[in-house]
């Protein structure tokens, strides 16, 4: 192989620099428009699982035009904020700004059943990163519709069972409030018991990740507890 | 390009650099590179297709654009030039799953970035592409990915079979109707030790049937 001069290989460098970044950004921004709708549709999606409507990636925006009937922010007060998209609020940006100045997304749903559902999303820590999931309401604002969840890492087999039918199906029936206190759902180690309507299994070998969604519905719900109070029938 | 005018394009030799991988080469069983995401990404068939798909493609490109480059790139920098332009492809490949599969991407997670660290794509651009001819080197680069790819796909059928009574998403198990008869998945199958058991069973075989494999005392 040749000899090559320092001054040959910072040119070679700075060439070999400059096309590639030309190539990754071009890459990028071709495809940006791609990629941004399919998170759309995945978060579309997710909403449309909490209220226990299975959809696909092609009918996802049909079914969510048809069942999502309105969405809205509120404060930590329950007062509905003007001139904010709750599809467009990013939760993990909110919950670092102080609690009186986030946005809390509501989404209202109507199922087939008739029932008048309200989501709320949820986002907290994991083991290993963040999970996330929506949380459906019945028109009592205290039992649980639905429920999904998600996770960005989870162990596959333990934590990452979070998001399995399993698991998310043991919520629905479940209550907030326990004699108007807010108490959320805890996730039982051992195993809740039948008639425990604050409580869910929680998943072998997956603790943290178990003891994680516990405070992840907990924090997030609790910020709802006034908006909830007006809004109950 | 024009001097391999004599030698025709599909010798036996070139022949040999696509299929040796495959067998008795292959980079997984015999030379025992890219372990890690053999474990990882073999759950289930779908998103190991799509991995080794991805493999092929980073593997090849890169081996050609090294080839092609060979006698330009500065022997002290040459393992940061390959490294760039893996990563480069890496990085395309990752771009385009999020973009047009989204389901999988979001299965393979950081196992795609992880295609950067992937020991056979290292060793073939240093081993082979700065070498070689880019003809050859292409060869190379289908041959090393496929062979990995192969196994992957192995891996990942029985591992899916065995684990969720799948084949492709398609619940052959419960269609056969063998959960009647008291049969159960094997929820151990899904975990990332038992995919290195698979892996040491090919081995087994491919060497039971190769003597030549096995290692001289």
């Amino acid at each position: 192989m040749k000899q090559f001069s320092n001054r040959y290989i910072f040119v070679f460098s700075a060439i070999m620099v400059v096309v590639v970044a030309t190539l990754l950004s071009l890459a990028a921004t071709l495809l940006q428009p791609a990629q941004e709708k399919n998170l759309e549709i995945e978060k579309k999606k997710s909403m449309l699982e909490s209220i226990n409507i299975p959809a696909t990636r092609e009918n996802t925006e049909e079914l969510y035009d048809k069942y999502i009937k309105e969405s809205f922010v509120i404060n930590s007060k329950g007062d509905t904020v003007a001139g904010v998209n709750a599809f467009t609020v990013v939760l993990r940006n909110e919950q670092k700004k102080p609690l009186e100045d986030q946005y809390l997304p509501v989404f209202k749903a109507i199922p087939d059943d008739g029932e008048k559902v309200t989501i709320i999303p949820v986002e907290g820590k994991g083991l290993w990163g963040p999970i996330y999931g929506y949380v459906s309401l019945r028109s009592d604002l205290n039992t649980i519709y639905g429920v999904t969840f998600d996770h960005k890492g989870e162990t596959p087999g333990l934590g990452a069972e979070i998001n399995t039918p399993g698991f998310e199906g043991m919520f629905p029936g479940k209550k907030l409030f326990d004699e108007g206190k807010f108490v959320s759902v805890r996730v039982e180690k051992g195993g809740a018991a039948p008639d425990d309507v604050h409580g869910v299994d929680a998943i072998s070998g997956g603790t943290i990740t178990s003891k994680g969604l516990q405070n992840m519905l907990f924090d997030c719900i609790q910020k709802y507890i006034d908006y909830f109070n007006k809004n109950r029938n | 390009m024009a001097r391999q005018g004599k030698e025709p394009i599909f010798s036996a030799k070139n022949l040999r650099l696509l299929t040796d991988p495959v067998g008795d080469n292959n980079p997984i069983t015999v030379q025992v590179l890219g372990i890690c995401s053999a474990l990882a990404v073999t759950v289930k068939l779908k998103p190991a297709i799509v991995m080794a798909l991805s493999v092929i493609i980073v593997l090849t490109v890169s081996n050609v654009v090294i080839s092609a480059l060979r006698q330009y790139i500065p022997e002290r920098i040459r393992i940061i030039v390959q490294l760039v332009v893996i990563a480069t492809m890496v990085i395309l490949v990752d771009q385009f799953l999020k973009a047009f599969v989204f389901d999988v991407s979001k299965q393979l997670s950081v196992f795609v970035g992880l295609i950067i660290t992937n020991c056979i794509l290292m060793g073939r651009l240093e081993a082979f592409a700065m070498a070689n001819k880019p003809f050859p080197s292409l060869l190379d680069g289908i041959g090393n990915g496929a062979g990995y790819g192969l196994i992957l796909v192995i891996v990942a059928f029985f591992r899916e079979f065995f684990g969720s009574g799948t084949v492709y998403g398609y619940p052959i198990l419960q269609k056969i109707g063998i959960f009647h008869t008291g049969y159960e998945n094997n929820g151990m199958v899904i975990l990332p030790p038992m995919a290195l058991i698979f892996v040491g069973l090919i081995i087994w075989v491919q060497r039971s049937r190769n003597k030549s494999l096995i290692e001289k005392k």
